[in-house]
């Protein structure tokens, strides 16, 4: 197996091993951003169960239909990553490049559609500790706490997101430079097991915010 | 400890299939929310986002087709989040269950 | 870049293979990287020393007359959050860790080398929070920040300290995600899992814990700082906020963190008894999935903190069995650790004499520790001063000694330089003379009832504490004399050879110090762990 010796750094025995312990070490850099998240779920499933009424009600003034947009976006923005990955395995430098930006574009509308969400919260009140108003919410007193959950998980969520975005731009830069190929293209996959997962994440997130007690049923 | 993952090319078809898979699931998952299904809406919602994450994580990131110290990893985090879930909620929940004086 | 005529100049060797600070500053290479932790660890053992001293200096009388009660808050809080998060979390994972680690393995370094000088500058700097909030004023609410506390009431800089260890978590983190990789795919060929040293199993569980508690952590000070910063209600009754949460989610991690702190001097102790008694380890096998078994059963025992919180009764007692349970792969070491030395060779030589107290002491120390388990007994004993000589047995007694053990012990390996053996069982001894002083009344302390944190106390308490505060005066002198002399060998003390202690271990192969690429060739292993020849035995 040829290794590509500039990439290959001189303490590991070969490009095979190399590429073998990025993988490892970035599912294990995966398992403590579950423990993580894991904490802000811990929260939320706490007081979800303590105050239901609070929650389905706050819950219903988070907007459906952006939401599932927004769901959507990411989720194309996976596919493409999934693409970008593909394309860098076979080096196809233009397609990498493509598909990356892409990734980046849709990420970034994902991330435009929350701003106009977190907007759209502080302007009618609904941001905890700002002149907070949860207009027609039942057990308004406590729906500070799903705001505030909202805006901390979404939030940190976002950061990842920023992050990854700055992250995109550095892999752009390397690809349109033909760094990607079959010999090596581990920064390109790695980064897209950072992606999905941050979508994974909003996979859980978008039910658990948006979808609670939707059928306006009697309770 | 040859990996045998990293040869291995997904095939585009793949990708398109879960694809569409997420995005069917999560148009139903945000009409199932408008229908009351009572105390059950909660678990078909975790049920489908549970489906949607693992397909991500089989196929967009390889699990699938990789050794098996990345999917004992995978199951290490889901199940010490589990743990972490379980547990402290075990607590809340079990807390009128026994009497003590005084309380 | 080695030097062909050894008779004129000294053989290169890491340390002085190239010069000046950035060399040290920017290297990549895990033996540097080891030394600029221990360099790091050292003067906040230090720090965290003196808050120790100032605790004892007031409590040697009955009557609050040092300090007032606010400030004494701030002793005791920064005391424990310099010891646990500055000290005892980094201190042989970082420091031995990253030094011997790879050299155990046969390989050449770590996996991550850059990711590793990282972590010891996200150390430095969360280092640096914590030191910025003493100076502006310190925190008062204890190592453990409990909400409402720490949210609401506290006139202390909380956030500075939380935002400290958040970072410090990264750097432990990105330590035990390094040594996972390493230990996975680094090892030489024809090293399997059980013909591993010891010390790497044990390296292996602490990594497991950091990589799956310290998260929790973080995430938590995170909702303390929002909420102490923005007043959001997570953990604040008045907004339908539990506390009971923050203390579920702190001592998710917590509890497995003092498992962070014990589980690598195990591992240092596994080494010493087995060098020192030229015999392998009873029960490998037992030693290295009891060390997994710590690291997994850790995890579920946390609620033991919070057996009075108004956790549930039911919760209680099953937190209550576990913590039993857990104690248990702890007490098979014991057994092993002391069959090891029966028919052995024993040589009592200084680290020997470390491992030989860290097994008593930790011992007492991992028994009361039952005491507690017990839901009865710990609503007696809780929040009093048998909890503190408990944690302080186990913490100081056990990994503390073992710490120091390991440095008495690699130091040839790690310097090139040989210290002097008198002052140095001499310093042992006082430290385990003047630990015992100290923490031993306290266990009396507890049980008839003086709490902890508290400024003042009865007089009837007076007697037990002031020989508390002479031991500790006496254990401070101990942990002074070798911070002396071995200093002093670094200069003045004679060259080392590459195998002083007679180990087969595959560090002592190599020269003392050894070289920056550690091996001419990877070695092949072909035999099994602690194998004891004559010629390895034959000393020197």
């Amino acid at each position: 197996m040829a290794s590509h010796a500039s990439t290959l750094q001189h303490h590991f025995e070969n490009a095979e091993q190399q590429k073998d312990a990025s993988t490892i070490g970035m599912w294990v850099f995966l398992v403590t951003e579950v423990m993580f998240f894991g904490g802000l779920f811990l929260a939320y499933f706490v007081y979800r169960q303590a105050y239901p009424a609070a929650f389905a009600s706050a819950s219903n003034k988070t907007n459906l239909i952006i939401g599932t947009v927004n769901t959507t976006v990411l989720i194309c923005s996976s596919l493409t990553m999934a693409m970008a990955v593909h394309f860098a395995s076979i080096g196809k430098k233009h397609l990498i490049v493509l598909f990356l930006v892409l990734t980046l574009l849709l990420g970034g509308t994902f991330l435009g559609v929350k701003a106009y969400e977190y907007n759209d919260k502080w302007v009618h009140h609904e941001v905890p500790g700002h002149n907070f108003d949860c207009e027609g919410c039942t057990d308004a007193a406590h729906t500070p706490l799903f705001f505030a959950l909202y805006f901390g998980m979404t939030g940190l969520h976002a950061t990842h997101m920023i992050i990854g975005a700055v992250i995109i731009l550095i892999l752009i830069k390397n690809a349109a430079k033909g760094a990607y190929g079959p010999e090596w293209h581990t920064p390109v996959e790695m980064f897209g097991l950072y992606w999905h997962f941050v979508d994974i994440v909003w996979i859980f997130l978008f039910p658990l915010l948006y979808l609670i007690d939707r059928s306006g049923a009697p309770r | 400890m040859a990996n045998h993952a990293e040869h291995h090319i997904v095939p585009k078809r793949v990708y398109f299939a879960v694809f569409f898979a997420l995005i069917i699931l999560t148009l139903v998952t945000a009409y199932i929310a408008t229908v009351d299904l009572g105390r059950w809406n909660i678990f078909v919602a975790l049920a489908i986002a549970i489906f949607k994450a693992s397909i991500v994580a089989l196929f967009f990131m390889h699990v699938w087709y990789s050794t098996r110290l990345t999917k004992m990893i995978v199951m290490c985090s889901i199940f010490w989040l589990i743990l972490l879930l379980f547990i402290t909620m075990a607590d809340i929940w079990t807390r009128t269950w026994m009497g003590v004086p005084g309380r | 870049m080695i030097t062909a005529s050894p008779a004129v100049e000294p053989r290169r060797n890491y340390l002085n293979q190239t010069e000046g600070l950035k060399s040290w500053l920017l290297t990549h290479d895990h033996k540097r990287i080891g030394i600029l932790y221990l360099i790091g660890i050292t003067i906040f053992f230090g720090l965290g020393g003196i808050f120790a001293a100032l605790i004892r200096l007031e409590l040697a009388t009955p009557a609050g007359d040092l300090v007032e009660s606010n400030i004494y808050n701030k002793f005791f809080t920064m005391h424990g959050v310099i010891m646990v998060f500055l000290f005892l979390i980094p201190s042989i994972p970082a420091v031995l860790g990253n030094f011997l680690i790879p050299l155990m393995i046969g390989a050449k370094d770590v996996a991550f080398p850059r990711l590793n000088l990282l972590s010891w500058y996200i150390y430095m700097v969360g280092s640096m929070f914590v030191i910025t909030s003493l100076i502006l004023g310190g925190v008062d609410t204890g190592w453990t920040f409990y909400t409402p506390f720490s949210t609401s009431y506290s006139n202390g800089y909380v956030i500075a300290t939380g935002l400290g260890i958040f970072i410090n978590g990264f750097s432990s983190i990105l330590t035990g995600l390094n040594f996972i990789v390493t230990i996975h795919r680094m090892r030489a060929p024809g090293l399997t899992w059980f013909r591993l040293p010891l010390f790497v199993w044990a390296h292996y569980a602490t990594s497991m814990i950091q990589v799956l508690g310290t998260p929790v952590i973080a995430v938590t000070l995170f909702l303390l700082v929002l909420e102490r910063g923005l007043h959001i209600g997570f953990f604040d009754p008045a907004y339908g906020g539990d506390p009971v949460l923050f203390q579920h989610m702190f001592w998710f991690y917590s509890h497995p963190a003092v498992y962070i702190m014990i589980l690598p001097s195990m591992g240092v102790v596994t080494e010493i008894i087995s060098t020192f008694s030229s015999k392998k380890p009873f029960g490998y096998t037992f030693i290295a999935f009891s060390s997994v078994a710590i690291a997994v059963f850790g995890f579920i025992v946390w609620g033991h903190h919070l057996f009075v919180s108004s956790q549930s009764v039911y919760a209680g007692m099953v937190f209550s069995i576990l913590s039993y349970v857990v104690a248990i792969p702890s007490a098979i070491k014991v057994f092993n650790w002391t069959v090891t030395m029966y028919k052995g060779s024993v040589r009592l030589t200084t680290p020997m004499l470390y491992a030989l107290g860290f097994i008593g002491l930790l011992t007492i120390g991992g028994l009361t520790g039952l005491f507690l388990a017990c839901l009865g007994m710990d609503v007696h004993l809780t929040d009093t001063y048998f909890v503190v000589a408990h944690f302080h047995y186990v913490m100081v007694g056990g990994a503390i000694m073992g710490f120091l053990g390991g440095i008495h012990y690699w130091w040839p390996k790690i310097f090139g330089r040989m210290y002097d053996e008198g002052w140095s069982k001499i310093s042992a001894v006082i430290i385990f003379v003047g630990f015992n002083l100290t923490f031993f009344p306290q266990f009396l302390l507890g049980y008839m009832g003086m709490p902890r944190r508290y400024h003042a106390y009865p007089a009837e308490f007076q007697v037990l504490n002031v020989l508390s505060s002479a031991g500790a005066s006496i254990l401070g002198l101990g942990y002074l004399i070798p911070f002396c002399y071995l200093l002093w060998s670094l200069k003045y003390g004679p060259k080392a050879p590459p195998n002083p202690w007679g180990s087969p271990g595959l560090e002592w192969q190599i020269e003392s110090p050894p070289r920056t690429e550690n091996f001419d060739v990877t070695p092949v292993i072909t035999h099994e762990a602690y194998t004891y020849t004559e010629e390895v035995v034959h000393v020197g």
